[in-house]
């Protein structure tokens, strides 16, 4: 009896401990990657590595402004075409929907959230490459608009939903009809909300490579126009890093500790700005 | 309205309250129209990759119909397509991914959601959430920089010494191919499986717990008897989710795989995956039949994880009751 005791109890430890490393590693892994590419690519990364262009093999020096820039031009067609659509569906769901055509969206919003971005990509070459005849600008921000809908669809949803009925009821007892009451009190007490989870979704497309191989595609200049092919920073640590020349793999370093610091910021900012408190609670 | 008792002008019509109230609900219409038009666009995109998918690969699907997929060759030189060698490296890439991505998962998620205070199991997993946002690329960055030489001059030879009479692990060891895109796709699926496994043993009520530790339960026993049981539906639905992402995966495991269409019961042996393929050939896809072949390829893909997906989330959604709607992205 004493010794199954010990059993279940020594059972009840060794299972515990190793819940706990799982949990560990996972979590570490984090730190890892953080640090390994500080390690290899801090070094590389200075002022010229964000004003100036990449040189030709051999020489010293240069940048990746391009890429840099081919990814904020890139983003800002994504804020452009996604936003809007994901924010006004989001306001639907909320606010006018039924039952059953919100479940079919936020059903469908979740499929679409967890489709390959290369299928994305195939998408966006159809539909903008393939009547233009080249790859541009424009079609890489084609596709990462439509990555960006669903979570910003499903996040405006989740945060009016978070909105008190009590200032609703307010506002209409003012007088005002539904939209107003949309549009100068809900969308305001859930702004900072969506705010965060705009930048979310822009954050998750900054790093997507696969959609933007054959519809942005690759520029060794700046882009001359947003109807052109651009550089970005996700596809040139992609060409760098498997190309063979150590020039391009110290490059690809510093491109990946750029483009993780700049996700992982975005991410911990907008969690520090969402625990600060939403902005129709009193205190 | 030529009936009122009080002769009006137009123009005093118009701004009577009646009417005033009638074009407010008008703007209400107009919003509802306007936003429904913004949720339907959604769909409409949806069914629009659908069709485009559909239409782009008809000419191969009508020049090699089902023996596509039982097809071995990929010769874009005499124009024979068979995507049996990427649908097998996705499958047997997906498969090591979730052998090592699931018992970390869940076992970590048995930690944050039972035993971690919960001050330090939100921040965890907060960290949990950072690993999921980190970008594919940058892990392929790491697989092929450090993961392949380590595989190559130290995993595989000792998997070799050890286990090398199961045919998974015998062969030249190159560091590059399937194990080495698996082990990268486990460390990129964790996070998922664990955050959502966490939120339905979280949903698994108090008294359950309380009641098996009141019969004398350790701990560990309430916990794998009592509440995993109770969020076995759950887990499994995290577990669909992660396969889906894995399966779609492009660029990670594009960089480690090895990108030769091989079919080898070797897990050393270097092979390829459907979302590779699309990588690495879409863009210089020369001829109508290849490029067909390639959509093709992305059909089945987009196809296996909207079913994988669909599945996940209602198996979430039976679990914990109230949708999916804090899932990570």
């Amino acid at each position: 009896m004493n010794l199954r005791l010990l059993w279940r109890k020594s059972l009840n430890f060794t299972m515990l401990s190793l819940t706990g490393l799982c949990a560990l590693i996972t979590v570490s892994a984090l730190f890892f990657i953080l640090g390994y590419l500080v390690w290899n690519g801090g070094k590389d990364i200075s002022w010229d590595f964000f004003t100036k262009l990449p040189v030709p093999l051999g020489e010293t020096g240069g940048g990746m402004a391009n890429a840099i820039l081919g990814t904020l031009k890139l983003l800002l067609l994504a804020t452009l075409f996604g936003v809007p659509i994901g924010l006004l569906g989001g306001v639907y769901l909320a606010e006018f929907g039924g039952r059953t055509v919100p479940f079919i969206v936020r059903y469908t919003a979740d499929l679409l959230n967890g489709v390959p971005s290369i299928v994305i990509g195939i998408f966006a070459y159809a539909l903008v490459v393939m009547p233009m005849h080249h790859f541009s600008t424009l079609a890489g921000g084609f596709a990462l608009g439509i990555m960006v809908i669903p979570t910003v669809i499903r996040n405006t949803e989740s945060f009016l939903r978070d909105v008190p009925r009590s200032l609703r009821e307010g506002s209409f007892a003012l007088g005002a009809n539904k939209w107003r009451m949309i549009a100068t009190v809900v969308l305001p007490a859930a702004s900072r909300g969506i705010l965060t989870g705009v930048l979310l979704a822009l954050a998750r497309v900054a790093g997507e490579t696969a959609p933007l191989l054959f519809t942005a595609f690759g520029n060794r200049f700046w882009s001359p126009g947003w109807n052109q092919p651009t550089a970005s920073l996700p596809v040139v640590i992609y060409t760098y890093a498997t190309g063979p020349y150590e020039d391009w793999h110290q490059q690809a370093w510093a491109a990946g500790l750029v483009l993780l610091g700049l996700v992982l910021l975005t991410n911990i900012l907008v969690r520090a700005f969402l625990s600060r408190g939403t902005s129709y609670e009193r205190t | 309205m030529a009936t009122t008792p009080n002769a009006t002008t137009p123009a005093e019509l118009a701004w009577s309250p009646r009417v005033l109230l009638r074009r407010m609900r008008d703007a209400d219409e107009i919003a509802h129209l306007i936003t429904l038009i913004a949720a339907a666009t959604l769909l409409l995109i949806t069914v629009l990759i659908v069709y485009q998918l559909w239409v782009l690969s008809a000419e191969s699907r009508a020049k090699f119909g089902w023996s596509f997929f039982v097809t071995k060759t990929w010769d874009p030189v005499a124009g024979q397509f068979g995507a049996l060698p990427f649908i097998y490296g996705t499958l047997v890439t997906s498969a090591v991914g979730l052998a090592i991505a699931v018992p970390l998962g869940v076992g970590g998620a048995i930690f944050l959601a039972e035993l971690a205070p919960p001050k330090l199991s939100s921040s965890l997993t907060f960290v949990s959430d950072l690993l999921a946002a980190v970008p594919s690329v940058i892990y392929g960055l790491l697989g092929v920089f450090l993961l392949v030489p380590i595989m190559r001059t130290t995993v595989e030879p000792a998997l070799k010494a050890t286990l090398g009479f199961l045919p998974l692990f015998q062969g030249p060891a190159y560091g590059i191919g399937f194990l080495t895109a698996g082990i990268v796709l486990a460390i990129m699926i964790v996070p998922f499986v664990l955050s959502v496994s966490r939120e339905v043993l979280l949903a698994v009520p108090r008294d359950q717990r309380e009641a098996a530790l009141g019969l004398g339960a350790t701990k560990w026993e309430s916990t794998w008897k009592v509440v995993v049981p109770a969020a076995r539906i759950g887990i499994f639905g995290s577990v669909f989710l992660a396969l889906a992402r894995a399966l779609g995966e492009t660029m990670a495991v594009t960089m480690v795989v090895g990108n030769n269409p091989i079919i080898s019961a070797s897990l050393f042996s270097p092979g390829y995956s459907i979302a590779s393929v699309l990588a690495n050939e879409f863009s210089e896809a020369t001829g109508n039949l290849y490029l067909s072949a390639l959509i093709e390829l992305g059909l089945v893909l987009f196809l296996l994880t909207f079913v994988l997906n669909g599945l996940a989330r209602l198996l979430i959604l039976v679990t914990t009751r109230r949708g999916s709607g804090v899932l990570p992205t």
